[in-house]
């Protein structure tokens, strides 16, 4: 079983991520799956009866706009970085969360590694699937490489010009 | 200038300590060498040719003494005692050890300083003009501004890793010196008919590979809602400027793209959802930081041009220097004057720590303890007394720092190119130096005038040879290293791009070439017509016909 990093803990993880061509078929009644966006769109509504818990997954290019009515069937959305150095999921998770409020798990997945880790907390990821060949333990303490902040973000209303002393 | 309060210390700090450990980290081999390379770009430290070269940054080229001898320091206990002042108003050291740069680190944060952000797919340090806050054109000062976009810039939570780097220049005056057009971002500080200031908006421009004049997309952009208008910009374009080549990734082939409108209404959309949210910026802030930029105490003098007249008539050398290196100041009785770090001989932009101090020493003694970079790699000091000037010209002149060539043929912008650079096709330097041998006349310089001449190594331009009114860039022919003539480029306000001579030069021809073209322009000018207006009137062709001719 796959350990992450979960509300800044190292927890075992429950969830399956199915590939991007998965089809209706391949998806298991009871497990707790994360589908990729197409098969949300495409059989959307045949997902709906599951027993098993249900997630998404949103490639690097794929836009949360297309989510936007659904967030309540999902328990998780993952977002993922094909490369370290692709910053649009930083995007996708504010959006998700501050534009159309989903509230449950934002999941990184892919290329995730601890130096993105404070960047992505405050644009609203509260967990992290860090790259099977490194340390989930070792990168928690990235969470907090930094004390102070100048931007609004997700979890931090205020840019610090409004907090400033 | 700005002074760090606790917050703005602790950043920094904290990033010390963090870039240790990714030092460390990959020093043990827990990360790559891939891995290690966009934490160390963001962190302005590139490993080049012979040596790593660390980007420290100078935000909008202001330095206080006290910093200027921290580089001095550093140049000498890290480095080989000298350092080079960049084209984006920053310094770099070219030969420091990767072990020890969380050291320098460490020490440029005691004087508040840092490298964050000189590199890498992220917001780069923003620019403004060199004489902002004493130019007579002035309209608004920048400097608070610029201020304001570094503390909104700096870690950025949803801006770490955008498709490729991201340069924003602020102007508040008449003339545009910040060369805002050419740049991904260009902020223009207006005041409507009401008088409240705003911001004119250019998007999309940029040099190097696919060299682009920015488009103004906003014509008026209300002061409070200057970050979440950047927000919307940076968002448009992390999501969908293209990741896939990393030659066509800047934001400038997006707008071009999309065209300038339908970018214009992407980032009206995405604003529109912004707007009047937190990062609406208030009075109070504004004000907090333009504290830091007040005048300083400058006394009540007069204009001392009869006593300067006189000097000048006795002292021809003065009369030279300073009727190239000083500029007028908002203020009568008081004077910038530009340090020019381009004498012959020595390569354009380096300073070394013995002269770092002694401009310090200079700045506390004539300028209220500040200096300013610029873009062309000079050093500013913006506040001198007139009845002073004769005095500074004599230590200027001792220390190397008075050859009278600002803004001519001489001052040229130059990269570090392939003597430094592991991206260079060619190397930059010696063309320099070639050209300021060739025109070591001063009578002949002064007469040829205002021209800009900026040679690039590659065609990343950071010498930004395209708005040069000359440009040269070096290209690679087989494994040889030629160079690429253009003319009529400008970065002032109407900014143009240079149009491509014709087949490239080998070394040994370039100061012929430039000789050649500067013939052309000595014959065929009007009284008083600079250079590029030259050029605009008569085109290319005679410039062409002239160089070429000589080759048959």
């Amino acid at each position: 079983m796959q350990r992450i990093i979960k509300h800044r803990q190292v927890v075992d993880d429950r969830w399956h991520l199915l590939p991007k061509d998965a089809t209706l078929e391949s998806v298991p009644n009871s497990d707790d799956v994360i589908i990729p966006l197409a098969l949300w769109l495409e059989h959307g509504p045949a997902l709906r009866g599951r027993d098993g818990g249900l997630g998404v997954w949103l490639d690097a290019d794929e836009e949360p706009e297309s989510i936007a009515g659904d967030l309540d069937r999902f328990q998780v959305i993952a977002v993922n970085f094909p490369a370290f150095t692709d910053g649009r999921g930083f995007s996708s998770a504010r959006l998700l969360r501050e534009r159309y409020g989903y509230k449950g798990e934002i999941r990184a997945i892919g290329d995730v590694l601890r130096d993105q880790l404070f960047f992505m907390r405050r644009c609203g990821f509260d967990a992290y699937a860090i790259r099977a060949d490194r340390s989930p333990e070792d990168a928690l303490a990235s969470l907090d490489d930094f004390s102070e902040v100048y931007q609004t973000s997700v979890e931090q209303p205020l840019p610090l010009f409004r907090r400033r002393g | 200038m700005y002074v760090y309060d606790e917050y703005d210390q602790r950043i920094v700090e904290d990033r010390v300590k963090q870039f240790r450990d990714q030092t460390r980290r990959y020093l043990a081999g827990e990360l790559t060498g891939e891995e290690f390379r966009p934490l160390r770009l963001q962190n302005g430290l590139y490993i080049q040719r012979y040596a790593p070269m660390l980007r420290i940054a100078v935000p909008y080229g202001l330095l206080s003494s006290r910093q200027l001898r921290k580089l001095a320091q550093i140049a000498r206990d890290y480095d080989k005692g000298y350092a080079h002042i960049s084209t984006r108003q920053n310094v770099q050291f070219n030969w420091p050890e990767l072990e020890d740069v969380p050291e320098i680190l460490a020490e440029l944060a005691t004087v508040q300083m840092h490298a964050i952000q000189t590199s890498g797919n992220c917001i780069r340090n923003t620019t403004t003009d060199q004489f902002a806050g004493v130019a007579r054109d002035e309209l608004v000062d920048p400097r608070p501004w610029c201020e304001i976009i570094r503390q909104w810039s700096t870690f950025h939570p949803e801006f770490a890793h955008l498709p490729r780097k991201f340069k924003i220049a602020v102007n508040g005056a008449v003339s545009d010196r910040a060369a805002i057009e050419v740049h991904d971002i260009g902020l223009e500080a207006v005041k409507n008919e009401a008088g409240e200031l705003g911001f004119r908006v250019s998007v999309g421009g940029g040099l190097g590979r696919t060299p682009i004049v920015g488009s103004f997309i906003n014509e008026f952009l209300p002061w409070q809602h200057l970050l979440g208008y950047l927000d919307a910009i940076l968002r448009v374009y992390n999501r969908y400027g293209r990741r896939d080549n990393k030659y066509k990734a800047r934001i400038k082939i997006l707008v071009k793209a999309l065209t300038p409108e339908v970018f214009a209404e992407r980032v009206e959309a995405e604003w529109a959802n912004l707007k009047d949210g937190p990062s609406t910026l208030t009075e109070a802030e504004v004000q907090r930081v333009a504290a830091h930029f007040v005048d300083p105490a400058y006394k009540a003098l007069d204009d001392l041009d009869e006593s300067l007249a006189r000097l000048d008539a006795e002292h021809p050398g003065f009369a030279r220097w300073r009727a190239r290196n000083t500029f007028a100041h908002k203020k009568p009785g008081y004077v910038a004057v530009t340090l020019s770090l381009k004498p012959t001989g020595t390569a354009p932009g380096d300073v070394t720590d013995k002269q770092l101090d002694a401009i310090a020493d200079l700045a506390d003694r004539y300028s209220f303890g500040e200096v300013r970079n610029s873009h062309n790699q000079n050093i500013i000091l913006a506040d001198v007394e007139q009845g002073e000037l004769f005095a500074l010209w004599g230590e200027l002149r001792e220390l190397g720092f008075a050859t009278p060539n600002v803004g001519l043929l001489t001052d040229i912008i130059c990269c570090p190119g392939g003597d430094f650079c592991s991206l260079a096709n060619a190397k930059s330097i010696p063309i320099a130096e070639a050209i300021q041998r060739r025109f070591d006349n001063l009578d002949y310089l002064f007469d040829i005038g205002d021209i800009d001449l900026n040679i690039s190594g590659c065609m990343n331009a950071c010498g930004h040879h395209h708005v040069g009114h000359i440009g040269i860039l070096g290209v690679d022919k087989k494994g040889a290293e030629f160079y690429q003539v253009s003319l009529g480029g400008s970065s002032a306000r109407d900014a143009s791009l240079g149009q491509i001579l014709g087949p490239s030069f080998a070394q040994e021809q370039m100061a012929d070439v430039i000789d050649k073209i500067i013939q052309v322009y000595v014959e065929r000018r009007t009284e008083e017509e600079p250079f590029i207006d030259t050029f605009r009137r008569i085109g290319i062709d005679p410039f062409k016909e002239r160089v070429y001719a000589a080759n048959h």
